[in-house]
């Protein structure tokens, strides 16, 4: 099927999209069969089999692949050149994004028909200018560049991922910080039709949708912070969050919010999702941190996903804001960061 | 009705089998062709733990299903469906040491200290490992009395295990919370309420 795709560009996924509503059903039957599964105490088949039989008989039809474009960026040599990469396929098949479901595959297996086009970023609360920039501008408006980061979950594995983008500072002097403020807001797009997960409890983990996250202003306005329009010198797949996606490579994976909608600059606060659902387990600031346990878990080492099977990842020590203190760690002077976490 | 007869034994006995190790060399086949995702550590510890409390399931309905449908011979195959709960669980352990920590020991000795699902999850796993042991009919026959009392132990399995599965996922509770239900169920129904009621009864007049 992805055979007619490759180089019809737009119009060729946009006929896809034709293809959302009944994978949203799909996935729907494919949870309430995962619900009955206990019902009919189907015996000691685990309960994803059940799912997977389902997925069989799914790739009768399966969703072309959603395509992403070569983008023109120049390299920023500044950060992690003496990484090795996570490799592509790893990057883009191993996601928590759990709009298109709670499992690692959910995402890349339910987001292929996404629609990126048409979309709108709002910039807007306290700035002097109000921005509202379309799919074009979020890779013309600013000049773009790759740089390698780290990538810590909260689930204690990582990953170092190319990503293309600008930093957010440049978006937010394009509209002008306005005297007075102190945070910024982010939202992702809410979409049921699109999203399976914001249309079934069962399917999106019980967070309360849209997803939200935030940063002080310092952080926002700190050199790391990145929007990303692309991975791997290509357009963001709608798995890693197209089109446009916050990384904030010193805090834990959630902070980094996937196909943002809007950017509120505000002079308080704002509400985070993980954070609302589980304030002892998710702070608002989510640096990482080694010496600051997850309540279910350690926080001092990481798997390392990287190349090979997977009996080939690593094992080591998570480092302090994730490596990046040099860069950060000066915003954090003085705050007890148990209390912070 | 259906009468459940020795030669049927060994037949219900490889479909029994069947069931349970089929599952496993699906997960092997799709590890090994690649259809997990990047990075399938946390799918494959999940599978199996799945694969245990399913089973444990299975093994907690063998006996009322024996005593309502009067299946009595399918009493036999309790001990078969049993070790499926042991094995899944200790592949669910094994994938946890091996592929997660990275037989990082130390880390897994202070993880079950410090985390209260892990430790719950443990404390279910030490008890499968002495039903298990003590599976054997050589075994059982010098236990005497204390066999039973000891493999009663199984019903505080079948609370352990989906407390640990519902502690141990970030916000996904509906499926543990219905398998907590589920196992509470299979519980309840064995409770004699009218000896029960008896009892309470008598004490009370």
């Amino acid at each position: 099927m992805a055979k007619g795709i490759i180089g019809t560009g737009r119009k060729a996924w946009q006929e896809k999209s034709a293809h959302v509503t009944p994978e949203a059903v799909f996935n729907d039957r494919r949870n309430i069969v995962k619900a009955l599964g206990l019902g009919a105490l189907g015996a000691s088949i685990p309960g994803q089999v059940q799912a997977g039989l389902f997925d069989l008989f799914g790739k009768s039809e399966p969703h072309a692949p959603f395509v992403t474009h070569p983008l023109a960026f120049s390299r920023n040599d500044a950060f992690g050149q003496q990484e090795i990469l996570t490799p592509e396929k790893k990057v883009t098949t191993h996601n928590n994004y759990y709009e298109f479901g709670t499992s690692k595959t959910d995402p890349v297996e339910n987001a292929q028909g996404f629609k990126v086009d048409p979309w709108v970023l709002r910039v807007e609360g306290m700035v002097d200018k109000p921005l509202t920039l379309d799919l074009d501008d979020l890779t013309k408006l600013l000049p773009q560049e790759e740089r390698i980061y780290r990538l810590r979950c909260v689930e204690a594995w990582s990953m170092v991922i190319p990503w293309v983008g600008f930093p957010l500072k440049a978006l937010l002097a394009k509209a002008g910080v306005k005297a007075g403020a102190t945070h910024v807001a982010f939202e992702t797009l809410f979409d049921p039709d699109q999203m399976p997960g914001q249309k079934s409890r069962l399917m999106g983990g019980g967070i309360h949708y849209p997803y939200v996250e935030g940063l002080r202003l310092d952080e926002a306005t700190n050199e790391l912070a990145f929007m990303a329009v692309g991975l791997y010198g290509k357009t963001l797949p709608p798995q890693n969050g197209a089109p446009i996606r916050l990384v904030v490579p010193w805090k834990y994976g959630f902070k980094s919010i996937k196909s943002v909608v809007r950017i509120r600059v505000m002079d308080k606060q704002p509400p985070t999702s993980w954070n609302q659902l589980a304030p002892h387990e998710y702070g608002f600031y989510a640096n990482v941190n080694p010496k600051v346990d997850h309540p279910r878990w350690s926080q001092a080492t990481e798997r390392r996903i990287g190349e090979g099977g997977i009996f080939s990842a690593q094992r080591i020590a998570t480092l302090p804001f994730n490596g990046y203190g040099e860069q950060v760690a000066h915003l954090y002077k003085g705050m007890d960061l148990r209390q912070y976490y | 009705m259906f009468r459940l007869q020795a030669r049927h034994l060994l037949p219900l006995k490889l479909v029994f089998h069947l069931i349970a190790l089929v599952p496993l060399g699906v997960l092997v086949w799709r590890v090994l062709t690649e259809q997990l995702g990047g990075d399938p550590v946390q799918y494959i510890i999940h599978y199996t733990g799945m694969g245990a409390i399913n089973s444990l399931i299975a093994v907690l309905l063998i006996s009322p299903v024996a005593k309502y449908f009067k299946l009595g011979l399918l009493m036999q195959t309790r001990r078969l469906v049993g070790l499926y709960v042991f094995a899944y669980a200790s592949l669910h352990i094994l994938a946890f040491l091996s592929l997660d920590l990275l037989f990082a020991w130390q880390l897994l000795l202070s993880e079950i200290v410090k985390r209260p699902y892990i430790m719950v999850g443990a404390t279910a796993y030490l008890i499968l490992l002495l039903l298990a042991i003590t599976s054997f009919a050589r075994v059982r026959r010098a236990m005497g009395r204390r066999w039973q009392q000891l493999h009663n132990w199984v019903y505080l399995v079948a609370l352990l295990a989906p407390i640990h599965f519902y502690w141990s996922v970030k916000s996904e509770v509906i499926e543990p919370s219905l398998y907590l239900i589920g196992l509470i169920f299979l519980l309840l129904i064995r409770v004699n309420f009218k000896q029960l009621q008896r009892r309470f009864s008598l004490r009370t007049s």
